[in-house]
C-alpha cells in the first residue's frame, strides 16, 4: 500500500484501482444487459401490435412504446459500447473511475427523465424528436413532458462528453494528441508503422473525435428544441434542424458500433493465437471512417428536394464508400485471422464473429438504400429499421455479449455454451428479414396500425423477436450470474 | 423496382455469408505459418478492393444517369398543390390521367409529413417530404390507371398511420 502511494500519490492504490475499473465495467454491463432485455420486450410488443394477432395496442400507446424502444435502445447501445471501449482503453492509458461512475449516475438520471416523460408525460415524438413535432402534438403530450425528454437526452450527452474528455486527455498524455492516437503520423508521416501501437487506441481516438462532434451538435439541436418549446416565437429552420438531428443521431449510433469493435480487435487474437496489429490499410481505414461517419448522414435527406442535387449525389457516393473500410479491412481482417487458426468456438468467439458478420452484411442493404433511385421507393419504409436492426442485433449487440462472455469466463476458452448463440442469430436474421421484406412491399415504418395484407410479416417478426429475446436471455443469464466473480482486470 | 432491390441485397448478403462460412469451415485445422496465410489474404484483398471499387463506380454511374430526382420532368407539367396538416391531405385535384406529366407542390401547415404515392399494386412509385417552410416539387407521370393512395411517410403524431388520400388515375382517351 505504502509503496504504491509513494510512487504515485495521485493515483489510488494500484490494486483497488484495477478492481474499481473492473467493477464499474461489470456494473455497466449488468445494467446494459437488463435494459437490452427490457427494450426487446418492448420491441416484440411493437412488432406483435403490427401483426395484430397476438396483441392489440392502441396507437397512442404504440407510439409511446416506439419512442421508448428507440431512445432506450440507442441510449443503452451508447453506454454498452462506451463500457467495452473504456475497459480496453484503460489497459493502455490511465482513466478516471470517478468520472466513469459519475457518467453512469448521470445516465441513470437521464433515463429516469426520459422514461418519465414517455410513460407519465405521454411524450411520443419518436426518439429522433423531429422538429417541430415535439411542440405540436395536438394535445397528446404536454410541453413540459417534451422539455423533460429533450433535457434527459441532454443530460445523457453530458455524461458521454465527460468520459470522452477524460479519454482524450489520457490518450493525449501518452501519445501526444488524438491524431497521433489515430496513428496519422504513421499513415502520412515518415514514421514506420509501429505495430505495438494498440488498435484500441486508434479506435478510441476515432470514436472520441466523431462522437464529441456528434454530441455537441446534438446538444445544440436539443437546446434549440427546448427554446422553441418554451417560447414558440423561436422557430428555427426545419431543414437545418433536420440536418442537425440526423448528423447527431447517425454519428452517435455509428460511434457505438465503432466502440464495440474494440472487443473483436482485442479478444479474437487471443482465440486465434494470431496478432491483429495496426498496419497502413488499418490506419487508412480508420482515418477514412472518421470522415465518412460524419459525412454520410445526408442519405437521410435524399427526399428533401430543397437540397441541391450535388448534395444528394455526394450523399449517395459517400454512403457507398463508407461501407468499404468495413468490408475490405475490418471484416476481411477478422476472417483472415480465423481462417486455419484452430480457433475454439464457444459463446464468446461465436458472438464476436457473428458481430463482424452482422456489421459486414448489414452494409449491403444500407448502401443500397443510400442510392437516390432506391431511396425514392424505400425511404421511411420498414427497409430502414431492417438495415439498422441488422447492424445492431447481429453486429453491435453480439460484440457486447461476446465481451461479457469473455469477462465472465475470465478469458478461459471453451467454457461457454454456443447453442444460445445459434438461437439468437436465427431469431435475429428472421426478424431483420421480416423488416426488409416488409420494406420491399412498401410497408411504411412507424405505423401503429398495419393493413391486413401486411400483418403476417408483423407476426413473423414478433415470433422472431421473441426468439432473439430468448437467445439473449440464454446467453446473458449465465453471464449475469458469473459476472460478480469475474476477475480479469481492466487496467494493467 | 422493389423486387430488384430486395434480390440484389439478398445476393450481396449471401456473398458476405459465403465468405464467413468459408473461413469458419476452414477454421479448425491450424496453419501455424500465419505469415503465409496473411500474405495470401493480402493478395485476395487487393482484388476484393478493386472489385468493390469497380462495382461502386458502375453502380454510381448507372443509377445517377439520368439524374433520378429530375428525370421525369415533362414539358409544362400540370401543377397540383398538395397541402398536409395533422392529420389530413388537401389535394387541389385528386384525379389524373395516365401519361400526363404532373408536378405536385407538396407543403405542410404544421409538422413534417411524407408524401408517398402508392400504385394500385400497393407499391410506392414516388415520394417526397413535406417540410415546414418549404415547397417540395415532385414530378410524377402515372403509368397505370386505377386507385392510387397517398400515405404519410414521416411520423407526425397520433394519427400518422391514417393520413391517407386517394388519387383516381384514368386511362388516356
Ligand atoms: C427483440 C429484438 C427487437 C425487436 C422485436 C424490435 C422491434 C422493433 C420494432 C417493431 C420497431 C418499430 C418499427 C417501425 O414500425 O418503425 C423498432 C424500432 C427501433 N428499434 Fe428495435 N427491435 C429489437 C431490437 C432492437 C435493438 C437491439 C436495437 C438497438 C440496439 C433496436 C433499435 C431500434 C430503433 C433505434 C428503432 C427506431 C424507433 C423509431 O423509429 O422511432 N431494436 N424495433
Ligand atoms: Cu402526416
Ligand atoms: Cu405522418
Amino acid at each position: 500500500m505504502s509503496i504504491t502511494e509513494a510512487t504515485s500519490n495521485s493515483v489510488e492504490d494500484s490494486n483497488t484501482h484495477t478492481k474499481n475499473h473492473l467493477n464499474l465495467v461489470k456494473l455497466y454491463l449488468a445494467i446494459g444487459i437488463l435494459v437490452y432485455a427490457l427494450m426487446m420486450i418492448a420491441g416484440v410488443a411493437l412488432r406483435a401490435a403490427q401483426g395484430a394477432s397476438y396483441l392489440d395496442m392502441n396507437p397512442q400507446l404504440f407510439y409511446q412504446i416506439m419512442t421508448l424502444h428507440g431512445a432506450g435502445m440507442v441510449g443503452v447501445t451508447g453506454l454498452a459500447g462506451l463500457a467495452v471501449n473504456w475497459y480496453f482503453l484503460s489497459r493502455h492509458v490511465l482513466l478516471s473511475t470517478k468520472i466513469f461512475l459519475s457518467a453512469l449516475l448521470l445516465s441513470l438520471i437521464a433515463v429516469a427523465m426520459i422514461i418519465g416523460s414517455i410513460l407519465i408525460g405521454k411524450f411520443a415524438a419518436g426518439w429522433t424528436f423531429l422538429y417541430p413535432l415535439p411542440a405540436k402534438s395536438l394535445g397528446i403530450w404536454s410541453i413540459a413532458s417534451a422539455v423533460t425528454f429533450a433535457a434527459g437526452l441532454l443530460v445523457l450527452g453530458v455524461a458521454f462528453l465527460l468520459v470522452y474528455l477524460d479519454m482524450a486527455i489520457a490518450i493525449s498524455k501518452k501519445y501526444g494528441n488524438l491524431t497521433r492516437g489515430l496513428g496519422l503520423h504513421m499513415l502520412f508521416g515518415r514514421a514506420p508503422v509501429d505495430t505495438s501501437h494498440p488498435t484500441t487506441v486508434v479506435a478510441s481516438s476515432m470514436v472520441i473525435i466523431v462522437n464529441v462532434a456528434g454530441i455537441a451538435v446534438g446538444a445544440v439541436v436539443l437546446i434549440m428544441t427546448i427554446a422553441n418549446l418554451i417560447s414558440p416565437a423561436i422557430a428555427p429552420d426545419a431543414l437545418l434542424m433536420k440536418h442537425l438531428i440526423y448528423f447527431f443521431g447517425h454519428v452517435f449510433i455509428n460511434a457505438s458500433i465503432y466502440s464495440a469493435i474494440t472487443a473483436v480487435y482485442e479478444i479474437l487474437p487471443k482465440y486465434t493465437r494470431r496478432p491483429w496489429t495496426v498496419s497502413k490499410p488499418f490506419l487508412a481505414a480508420w482515418f477514412a471512417a472518421t470522415f465518412m461517419v460524419m459525412a454520410v448522414y445526408p442519405h437521410h435527406l435524399l427526399m428533401d428536394f430543397a437540397m441541391p442535387p450535388w448534395a444528394a449525389i455526394a450523399g449517395q457516393i459517400i454512403s457507398y464508400t463508407s461501407g468499404i473500410p468495413v468490408l475490405v479491412v475490418t471484416a476481411f481482417g477478422g476472417l483472415t485471422l480465423v481462417y486455419r487458426s484452430g480457433i475454439r468456438w464457444d459463446a464468446c468467439s461465436s458472438l464476436l464473429v457473428l458481430g463482424l458478420f452482422g456489421w459486414a452484411a448489414g452494409v449491403v442493404p444500407a448502401v443500397i438504400d443510400g442510392m437516390i433511385r432506391v431511396n425514392m421507393v424505400m425511404h421511411n419504409t420498414l427497409w430502414v429499421p431492417g438495415h439498422f436492426h441488422f447492424y445492431l442485433i447481429l453486429g453491435m449487440l453480439p460484440m457486447v455479449l461476446g465481451f461479457a462472455a469473455y469477462l465472465t469466463t475470465n478469458g478461459e476458452q471453451g467454457k461457454s455454451n454456443k447453442i444460445p448463440v445459434y438461437i439468437y442469430a436465427a431469431g435475429g436474421i428472421t426478424l431483420c428479414m421480416s423488416f426488409l421484406v416488409s420494406g420491399s412491399l412498401s410497408i411504411p415504418r412507424r405505423f401503429a396500425v398495419h393493413q391486413e395484407s401486411w400483418q403476417w410479416l408483423g407476426n413473423v417478426g414478433a415470433i422472431a423477436g421473441t426468439t432473439v429475446l430468448v437467445g439473449t436471455l440464454l446467453i446473458a443469464l449465465p453471464i449475469l450470474f458469473r459476472l460478480p466473480g469475474a476477475t480479469l482486470s481492466a487496467a494493467r | 423496382m422493389q423486387t430488384t432491390v430486395l434480390s440484389i441485397s439478398l445476393l450481396g448478403m449471401l456473398l458476405v455469408t459465403a465468405a464467413f462460412v468459408f473461413a469458419i469451415r476452414n477454421s479448425k485445422q491450424r496453419n501455424d505459418d500465419y505469415g503465409a496465410v496473411s500474405a495470401k489474404a493480402y493478395g485476395i484483398r487487393r482484388w476484393w478492393m478493386i472489385t468493390v471499387c469497380a462495382v461502386g463506380i458502375v453502380a454510381t454511374v448507372a443509377t445517377l444517369t439520368p439524374f433520378p430526382l429530375t428525370a421525369s420532368t415533362g414539358d409544362n407539367p400540370r401543377i397540383i398543390k398538395a397541402v398536409s396538416g395533422q392529420w389530413y391531405w388537401q389535394l387541389e385535384d385528386t384525379t389524373a390521367t395516365v401519361g400526363e406529366p404532373i408536378q405536385y407542390h407538396v407543403s405542410t401547415v404544421d409538422v413534417n409529413h411524407g408524401f408517398a404515392i402508392y400504385n394500385p399494386n400497393d407499391r410506392i412509385i414516388a415520394q417526397t417530404q413535406a417540410m415546414p417552410g418549404y415547397i417540395n416539387k415532385l414530378n410524377v407521370t402515372f403509368t397505370e390507371p386505377g386507385k392510387h393512395l397517398v400515405r404519410c411517410l414521416e411520423y407526425c403524431g397520433l394519427a400518422h398511420h391514417s393520413m391517407i388520400v386517394e388519387i383516381q388515375v384514368s386511362e388516356a382517351n
